[in-house]
């Protein structure tokens, strides 16, 4: 009737075996194993952690950036604690009483959750206040302290470069076993980017206890314990030096600063200002408030997070892709009158001579002439229909780094955006659009939103003729070897021939003497610099000052972008700025003639013209 | 109600489950009390368990005296399709307990269907598996069988409650017993083995164990046991020593990838060629032996896969450290390390009751759920866990015999499905605990503290407690 009857028997028999291997197991646990049998009297361990050294953040030249600096944390077991000297006791540590009270009172209410663990007290207590304890820490059973290394920074300046460390929050713990309450770790910048590295590995010493939850003894001789293993160096491609004076050039400005060395695409300086004051980043917990409030937003690190109109640096891409596309030459000349007109439309220019070719289109930064640039890329019956020369468009900006992540390694990098097809369908109806109604583009402004992280990757693309290494903030070492996505590296959709043109125009904006070039003060006695201004309209308020450069013009040796928001014209700010930095950074000082500007740029603020929400 | 009925119940069942509800109160008791002893007051896990056991002694009564068994077949269905709309609504309106959404909140007390649903499984399966004519070689029925057990464990998947789906897997031994072909436990089996020696060796070794279990195989399928197992033996005593070999040569092509995973490249293509050769095979005993290798293969080589892609961090952590490939007795492996030792410290016989110091005071984390087991080795010892898990072997071994007995089907198959989620748990809670298992957050029935876990137990038990007494009414 059952066909199946004597399965009952086969499973009953492979029950029997699983129970039996229990059993077993048991057996081993409970009497065999030595490693659990441990006796009545002196029967729970207890694992007292070892912190490691962070590792430290140096500079390319092997400055420490950001130190370590011995700090204590007070640390309490509830269970052991007897009544002491509480008025001693803060004394010490310069506490409030009703602090400690209300610790305590939280203790008793966790007590059973607590249980023999022990809890950090209050953290970071100074060397000297923790010597002090310790001479009287016969008067306070219960209380312990552990060493913990906390963040120095020696230079001023990076505090959104360097992020800070701060202790793990219970949702970062439910995401990442590994970490357990009380451990540090890094939040935003390189001490994010490079957590791994930078941590180390904790140890910890096994003592036993006896049934009242004394401490008895090491266990087996430390012969189970282990030792913390110090973080990693992690070596940056920053300049300090630089980076410090970038720091004192954006002071008093809102924007960014960034230096890329071409050849490398490693990050000379990222300056967003204003920044996060170092002085503060190691204790940050305590002024958290205030720079989260602060209404300049210290914490935003503008120099990647923060896209804007690139205005008319723009131009350079626009011309690049002309010229690939053949509807270009150096020579081909445009007339401008003030502006570029068609029906109503208007897009101003101001007053040059007229007409004009490439090199000198660049040089003068006429908006009328990439009107007409930018309609013949569009126009271009070679493809169908405007749509289709629009894509084609956007696979070049694409190329070059624009409307998306450069994927650096740098935490919270946004993408940027360069306006899609289906979003002019959305503005002016399906295909309703044609080349006019886009032309902002032309000159950068409009749709486009780029971070000042890939206008600087713009300059070392042009300083390079054509190419770019992802820009990256680990340096390259032996012992401690960058990603391979940053040895890679990226050609653009233009030929490398077409460059030249570009840089020679370039030259021309910061060095042409006869009258009408953009960026002659940024122009550096003894060294060819190459230069675009950029005057970026916005909604905010005056125009954004927008400069980018390389120099020298053979074999640049760096690439800036300066985005100084509200500034007015690039010449006003941004071209002041970023050819001090270069100047700095080739010949380590700042010549005579040029002191006054640099005592300008030093003096000036900007902070009033920009708008912020109190 | 007569005498006689009292006599009918099944005391040995009953018993048990009386005796395993009462020490796991006093368990909890001494897991939870304070240092201040006995204090009435619901805040205290042991008064809210007494709770808790007492209106599951209700339940008992009501389910035993009062309603009728044959309400249990036709209610199944709808009573499954309740539970199953229960879990996917709780993945969404619930509340997030330990990061995984499995509660309803009513005031102080806290529901979990999934406790629950495994009952209206096990009804569903047992009216499904006994209509008349059911065979598993039917498609229709296998694929009816199939879909009753996946909704639940999809909804519980999307709760995050993974070890509570993975007692799903429990009914498949039911299935087995009313005539699923045993291939699917046999596969299931080697899934684990090759998951296992994938991650502990390498994929290479998986492999090389693939194909000693085909030499072995074919040996006897082809009537040359002698013979076949000599050169099984002999090829993959070969094929070990293999790389030995090329990491002498050191040809530069190979550096760029791992030598092992070249390794399981090679191994497999030749393995993956041979299953070829006698998938053209007429006999259809070898083609499904090739089958199998062709199987054995997709399985070595999506470990890596699964393991990396499909499983959580925290899963992966904690099998890593059961696998002995990490060793992290302050992270992940706190758990069971302490675990370990609060059972371990526990000896012959213990500390006695509220003896045990490493399961108080928050050694062992979770010690009054998912770790009681903890507290029971510690204070009562060897003898305590033997004797807890001699329980739990009778009453699964007389629910089997008793289920056995029964003329009607719907109650054998009940009766087995009682038999085999309690099977699922008991292992799979305690062999976590000892660290047989990676850490996987099911309760043991009857045993851990919360209520949604002692009802459905209770009421689990109760029903087939029913069922067997309305069937010797009719004797």
């Amino acid at each position: 009737m059952d066909a199946y009857k004597n399965r009952r028997g086969i499973l009953v028999i492979a029950i029997v075996i699983i129970f039996g291997v229990i059993a077993f197991r048991l057996f081993q646990v409970q009497i065999l194993d030595k490693d659990y049998r441990v006796t009545a009297e002196n029967n729970a361990l207890k694992y007292e952690t070892l912190y490691p050294a962070r590792g430290r953040i140096l500079d390319r030249n092997g400055d420490v950036l950001v130190d370590n600096k011995m700090t204590y944390d007070i640390m309490v077991t509830p269970y052991d604690v007897r009544p002491f000297d509480t008025l001693a006791f803060c004394r010490i540590f310069d506490l409030d009483t009703a602090f400690v009270h209300d610790k305590f009172r939280e203790y008793r209410r966790y007590r059973r959750r607590i249980g023999y663990q022990s809890l950090a007290f209050c953290r970071q207590v100074t060397s000297e206040q923790y010597n002090m304890f310790i001479e009287k820490s016969y008067q306070f059973p219960g209380f312990s302290g552990v060493r913990r290394s906390s963040r120095a920074y020696p230079h001023a300046g990076g505090g959104n470069l360097y992020g800070y460390i701060s202790e793990v929050d219970p949702a970062y713990l439910r995401e990442h076993p590994e970490y357990r309450s009380g451990d540090y770790v890094g939040k935003t910048g390189m001490e994010e980017s490079y957590e791994t590295l930078l941590r180390g590995e904790k140890g910890y010493v096994i003592y036993l206890r006896d049934a009242r939850g004394r401490i008895k003894q090491h266990y087996e001789n430390g012969e189970y314990d282990k030792e913390a293993v110090a973080g990693t160096d992690v070596t940056t491609t920053i300049d300090g030096t630089l980076q410090a004076y970038g720091e004192q050039l954006m002071k008093n400005k809102v924007g960014s600063l960034v230096a890329i060395e071409p050849a490398t695409g490693e990050i000379l300086t990222m300056v967003s200002s204003p920044g996060i004051d170092v002085s503060l980043l190691a204790d940050i917990n305590k002024h958290y408030k205030d720079i989260v409030s602060d209404p300049y937003k210290p914490m935003f690190n503008r120099a990647v997070q923060s896209p804007q109109p690139p205005g008319s640096v723009f131009k350079l891409v626009n011309g690049l892709i002309g010229l690939q596309e053949g509807v270009l030459t150096p020579d081909t000349r445009y007339g401008c009158n003030r502006g570029y007109v068609v029906g109503n439309l208007r897009v101003g220019c101001h007053g040059h001579p007229s007409p004009i070719d490439l090199y000198q289109s660049i040089m003068m930064s006429c908006n009328a002439y990439y009107c007409y640039v930018f309609r013949s890329i569009l126009d271009n019956p070679k493809y169908g229909s405007v749509r289709e020369g629009f894509e084609k468009w956007k696979e070049y900006t694409a190329s070059f780094g624009f409307g998306h992540r450069l994927d650096t390694d740098i935490p919270g990098e946004k993408a940027g955006t360069m306006p899609s097809a289906e979003r002019y369908d959305r503005i002016h109806g399906k295909d309703r659009w044609r080349s006019l109604s886009i032309i902002s583009l032309s000159i950068g402004q409009g749709e486009i939103g780029c971070t000042p992280l890939h206008l600087a990757n713009l300059a070392a693309t042009i300083a390079n003729r054509g190419w770019y290494y992802t820009p990256h903030l680990q340096k390259d070492m032996p012992d401690c070897p960058i990603d391979e996505r940053f040895k890679e590296r990226h050609y653009t959709l233009v030929d490398t021939t077409h460059f030249a043109d570009i840089v020679k125009g370039m030259e021309l904006a910061i060095n042409y003497t006869g009258g009408g070039a953009t960026a002659t003060v940024a122009r550096i006695p003894g060294i060819i610099a190459c230069g675009k201004t950029g005057t970026a309209q916005n909604p905010h308020g005056d125009d954004h000052s927008v400069f980018i450069t390389f120099a020298p013009k053979d074999n640049p040796q760096i690439a800036v972008v300066a985005y100084v928001e509200n500034g007015g014209f690039g010449a006003t700010w941004a071209a002041p700025i970023a050819s001090l930095l270069v100047e700095k950074y080739l010949k380590g000082e700042i010549s005579p003639e040029r002191k006054a500007l640099e005592q300008r740029v030093l003096e000036g603020s900007l902070l009033h013209k920009v708008k912020v929400k109190r | 109600m007569s005498d006689i009925v009292y006599k009918k119940i099944d005391w040995v069942i009953a018993g048990i489950w009386l005796l395993l509800v009462v020490f796991g109160w006093m368990n909890i008791y001494a897991s939870s009390v304070s240092e201040d002893g006995f204090t009435f007051s619901l805040k205290e896990k042991y008064i809210m368990d007494l709770i808790w056991v007492a209106t599951a002694m209700m339940l008992g009564f009501l389910i035993l005296f009062i309603i009728p068994s044959s309400l249990y077949p036709p209610v199944a269905l709808p009573f499954y399709a309740l539970m199953v709309l229960a879990l996917v609504a709780v993945a969404f309106v619930g509340v997030e307990v330990n990061g995984s959404k499995s509660w309803f909140a009513l005031g102080p007390f806290r529901l979990q269907p999934a406790e629950f649903s495994k009952i209206a499984t096990a009804l569903l399966l047992a009216q499904v598996m006994s209509k008349y004519g059911f065979s598993f070689a039917r498609f229709r029925d296998a694929l009816q069988v199939a879909l009753i057990l996946a909704l639940p464990m999809l909804a519980i998947l999307l709760e995050k409650e993974t070890g509570s789906a993975l007692v799903y897997l429990g009914y498949l031994l039911v299935c087995y017993r009313e005539g699923m072909t045993g291939w699917i436990l046999v596969i299931g089996l080697l899934a684990i083995v090759f998951f296992i020696v994938t991650l502990v060796f390498s994929p290479f070794v998986a492999v090389l164990v693939l194909l000693g279990m085909t030499g072995v195989a074919y040996s006897f399928q082809v009537r040359k046991p002698l013979q076949g197992l000599l050169i099984t033996a002999l090829g993959i005593t070969l094929l070990a020593f293999l790389p030995r070999l090329l990491q002498l040569e050191a040809l530069s092509f190979l550096n760029r990838f791992d030598p092992a995973e070249w390794l399981a490249l090679l191994a497999g293509t030749a393995a993956l060629v041979l299953a070829l050769v006698f998938w053209f095979h007429r006999q259809k005993k070898r083609r499904n032996l090739m089958l199998g290798v062709l199987l054995g293969l997709l399985m070595i080589f999506s470990v890596e896969m699964v393991f990396t892609k499909v499983l959580k961090d925290h899963q992966r952590a904690r099998i890593e450290v059961l696998l002995g490939i990490k060793e992290d007795p302050m992270g992940v492996g706190y758990n069971v390390h302490q675990s370990l030792v609060a059972i371990g410290s526990g000896g012959l016989s213990g500390k006695g009751f509220l003896g045990g110091t490493q399961t108080r005071f928050n050694f062992v984390p979770e010690q009054s759920t998912d770790f009681i087991f903890c507290t029971i080795g510690e204070e009562w010892g060897l003898i305590g866990t033997l004797a807890v898990l001699g329980a739990y072997l009778a009453l699964i071994l007389r629910l089997i015999s008793s289920a056995e007995k029964k003329k009607d089907h719907f109650a054998r198959i009940y009766g087995w499905c009682v038999a085999c989620c309690l099977l699922m748990h008991v292992v799979i809670n305690i062999c976590m605990t000892i660290g047989l298992m990676p850490v996987i957050g099911i309760p043991l029935p009857l045993l851990s503290y919360g209520g949604s876990s002692l009802w459905a137990f209770t009421i689990l038990l109760f029903i087939y407690l029913r069922l067997d007494l309305d069937q010797k009414k009719y004797e």
